[in-house]
């Protein structure tokens, strides 16, 4: 490093260096940056193992420098409860999209959740099915426009999006539920904060952590990232609040 | 000599139990034993059955369509299995709720009241199924009645013990029956 | 010698499996099965396996999946329809190449079907059953005895060939009581390098995974696996033989059918017929060599291939007899167990 200059930002050494095929202005991408600037940090490179889903982030293990399993479309949750269950010392999560998650994995997810499975779920929720060409998602906002809801999701028919982080905060096995998102960097550094203490109550072994994240997508919203952003802001975070649903850990010191 | 058995009745009466009991014991004794039950969905009061293959060799099929054998606790047991008895067989059944008797000639049959006897002179009609098969070891030896009781002894839980003596009444009640 | 217990074969497959160095079992209820859930669940606290009743079958077989992956001695039980919903899973854990054992209790299909025995799962079994080419090691016990025998077997294949290994029973042989002799419990040390049990820094990470989203990387896997197959085929397979030497018909039954074929020979002996039986207890790999080998001699007049099933194996000795025989059928379906005498019956009507 040259004299008189500071690093300020840097990739690491747990992110491996490769181009990754995401779109740019896509979250996924930040979101391995914090993950594995987490561990890190938390110096736990030996004892992480986790858990790719079907999506857009399948590939996620090309990036990360660490033990990965990539799940059946929707099993992520079971899969991560039997490495949990096996190698209880090591800290597990589940990397899954709204499609895997709240979609077809529902059920794997809930009773995961509702058992208290001691592993770390990280739900990125962009409302739309991303890596097969912009299907609705479970999370599609009312009205929003999808190659499979072209006029529009119509609550009718298919009912309202899925509030996950909501939902599972209401099961007894859940330490900690909380939705953020990367829009600007003050929430950025928030995602990373709850990333972190999600691993960290992992490792306490108090329950199940869950960390939504209100997540983009630029090219299934056929809009430019920063149009993205804004459609967060005005669409997606009103019907999708940012902030923590359940913090067993707090109560508990506050007690 | 291969002994193919067959143990019927409702749920309840132990009639898988009794079985389970004379395949146990005859283990024991050191010979080869099979215990194929009828399943179905769970139900309280339904039929039941097992069948039972008591061997000195290996048992090569322990699926049995005609019977050595047959213990019928119910009427529709009966009526069933009867025509299955092989020629020269044996037959025993419960002749105080049962009262239309079998009609076959050309085997053994033995009507044991057991229940009446269970809840008369035991005082404990659970205690049928041993008197039937007291009946059964007297008819045939297939086991020894030694070898009964320390079947009793090894599978039932500890705390059941101290019902041995009434089984063993039982089972002696039973075998006076037949003579 | 070992413990001799007597006992259902669910209950004894439990057992075999705790004695095998069992660490992690995922399973759903399911009759006629369910018993192989309840012994561990009562046999838990006395041992260090992981036990979980999953919400499905589904979240059974991915769980295996993730603590297979994970390096541990891994096992889940069910019947026909869990079975059916496992086939994604069981496809993933195949292409991953995943050591684990499964075992379908069989039941009368198709659909929701009878809770009876059948061998309806055969083709379900040793063709695949789940998209993709893919093969289990499939092992078909014909007595509680082999439940347990079978169990420490399949444990043993699959760790040696990273392959899932099935036992193809069905609900009598689940349900039924018979003497068994234990074997003597033993320590698991799993070898595993390629597990994901963390990255330490004398190793690159390990992935376990059944993506291969290029294709010349798809059909390298599947040469791979393929490869691995041949190598099984030529290691693994097992059968049993009856009365055989001088057989004029061969018969020929897999599972709890190959017992009563036992006796179907010993009573067409009696009548003077020269039957022999030829049991395949691998059904994959199956050994088509051997019936080859029956076709090619003079002798033989016919088989026949009897099943609690509308034909299935059958297919396969007529691929392996190769028209140089006839290959007869018979079967019962629905739950049906058909009787020595049937059976017999059926070979009588071929010999003309």
């Amino acid at each position: 490093m040259k004299e008189g200059y500071e690093v300020v930002y840097k990739r690491p050494k747990t992110l491996l260096d490769k181009r990754m095929h995401y779109c740019p202005g896509c979250f996924h991408a930040t979101i391995h940056k914090l993950l594995m600037e987490i561990v890190e940090e938390m110096g736990i490179q030996e004892k992480t193992v986790g858990v790719c889903p079907v999506g857009c982030s399948v590939f996620a293990y090309d990036y990360m420098d660490i033990d990965m399993q990539e799940a059946a479309h929707g099993r992520a949750a079971a899969v991560a409860t039997a490495i949990k269950r096996m190698l209880p010392d090591r800290y597990v999560f589940s990397y899954q999209g709204d499609g895997d998650l709240a979609a077809i994995g529902t059920a794997e997810t809930i009773h995961a959740c509702n058992r208290g499975e001691k592993f770390t779920f990280i739900f990125i929720n962009n409302g739309i099915y991303g890596m097969t060409g912009g299907q609705m998602a479970p999370t599609t906002l009312e009205g929003q426009k999808t190659t499979t809801s072209p006029y529009g999701r119509n609550v009718q028919k298919l009912g309202m999006p899925l509030k996950m982080a909501e939902m599972v905060s209401q099961l007894a096995g859940v330490a900690y539920a909380e939705r953020v998102s990367c829009n600007t960097p003050a929430n950025t550094r928030k995602a990373k904060k709850a990333l972190k203490k999600a691993f960290e109550i992992q490792g306490k072994g108090l329950g199940t952590t869950f960390i939504e994240v209100a997540s983009n997508c630029p090219s299934g919203w056929k809009c430019t990232p920063v149009e993205s952003l804004d459609w967060l802001k005005n669409k997606v975070y009103p019907y999708f609040p940012l902030g923590v649903f359940k913090d067993v850990p707090a109560v508990k010191e506050e007690v | 000599m291969l002994v193919e058995m067959i143990f019927s009745g409702f749920g309840g009466q132990g009639v898988l139990s009794m079985g389970k009991l004379l395949a146990y014991a005859a283990m024991k004794e050191g010979k080869e034993v099979s215990w194929m039950p009828s399943y179905g969905p769970e139900m309280r009061g339904g039929t039941a059955n097992c069948i039972v293959n008591i061997s000195d060799e290996p048992i090569s099929s322990p699926v049995v369509t005609a019977y050595d054998v047959v213990v019928a606790l119910n009427l529709p047991s009966l009526r069933k299995f009867e025509p299955r008895v092989k020629k020269g067989g044996i037959l025993i059944w419960e002749s105080s709720t049962i009262k239309q008797p079998p009609t076959r000639d050309d085997i053994k049959t033995y009507a044991v009241p057991a229940v009446d006897m269970a809840s008369n002179d035991l005082k404990n009609v659970k205690v049928m199924n041993m008197l039937i098969l007291g009946a059964l070891v007297k008819a045939m030896a297939v086991v020894k009645t030694d070898s009964l009781l320390l079947a009793l002894k090894e599978t039932l839980p500890p705390r059941h013990h101290n019902l041995i003596p009434l089984n063993q009444q039982a089972i002696e009640l039973g075998m006076a029956q037949v003579k | 010698m070992g413990e001799i217990k007597f006992m259902k074969g669910n209950e004894a497959l439990a057992e075999a499996a705790i004695r095998s160095g069992l660490q992690g079992y995922f399973g759903y209820p399911i009759t006629p099965q369910s018993e192989v859930v309840e012994y561990l669940a009562m046999q838990e606290p006395n041992h260090n396996y992981v036990l979980i009743q999953a919400e499905s079958e589904v979240a059974s077989v991915n769980m295996v999946y993730g603590a297979a992956a994970a390096g541990a001695r891994v096992m889940t039980t069910t019947s026909s329809p869990g079975f059916s919903l496992m086939q994604e899973g069981v496809s993933y854990i195949a292409c991953a190449e995943l050591p684990c054992v499964f075992a379908n209790i069989v039941r009368g299909g198709p659909g929701l079907g009878t809770i009876q025995a059948s061998q309806g799962d055969y083709f379900q079994a040793v063709k695949g059953g789940g998209h993709g080419d893919y093969h289990l090691i499939v092992l078909a016990p014909n007595s509680v005895q082999e439940m347990v025998d079978h169990c420490r077997l399949a444990f043993e294949l699959a760790d040696k060939y990273r392959n899932p290994v099935m036992l193809l029973s069905d609900g009598s042989i689940g349900q039924m009581m018979e003497k068994v002799v234990l074997p003597e419990p033993i320590p698991y040390k799993p070898d595993k390098p390629w597990a994901t049990t963390g990255k330490t820094p004398d190793r690159k990470r390990n992935i376990i995974t059944s993506l291969y989203i290029q294709s010349e990387d798809m059909e390298k896997k599947n040469q791979t696996i393929q490869a691995k197959y041949q190598e099984i085929t030529k290691n693994e397979i097992r059968y049993e033989k009856y009365r055989v030497d001088d057989a004029e018909i061969i018969i020929s039954a897999f599972g709890l059918t190959s017992r009563i074929c036992k006796k179907v020979v010993d009573l067409a002996r009696e009548e003077g017929i020269k039957m022999g039986l030829f049991r395949p207890i691998t059904v994959w790999p199956f050994p088509t060599d051997q019936f080859a080998e029956f076709a090619a001699q003079d002798r033989v007049k016919f088989f026949l291939s009897a099943e609690m099933n509308a034909g299935q194996m059958v297919e396969d000795i007529r691929l392996s007899v190769n028209g140089k025989k006839p290959v007869y059928f018979y079967g019962r379906q629905g739950g049906i167990v058909p009787t020595p005498e049937e059976i017999l019956n059926a070979a009588k009507g071929h010999l003309k």
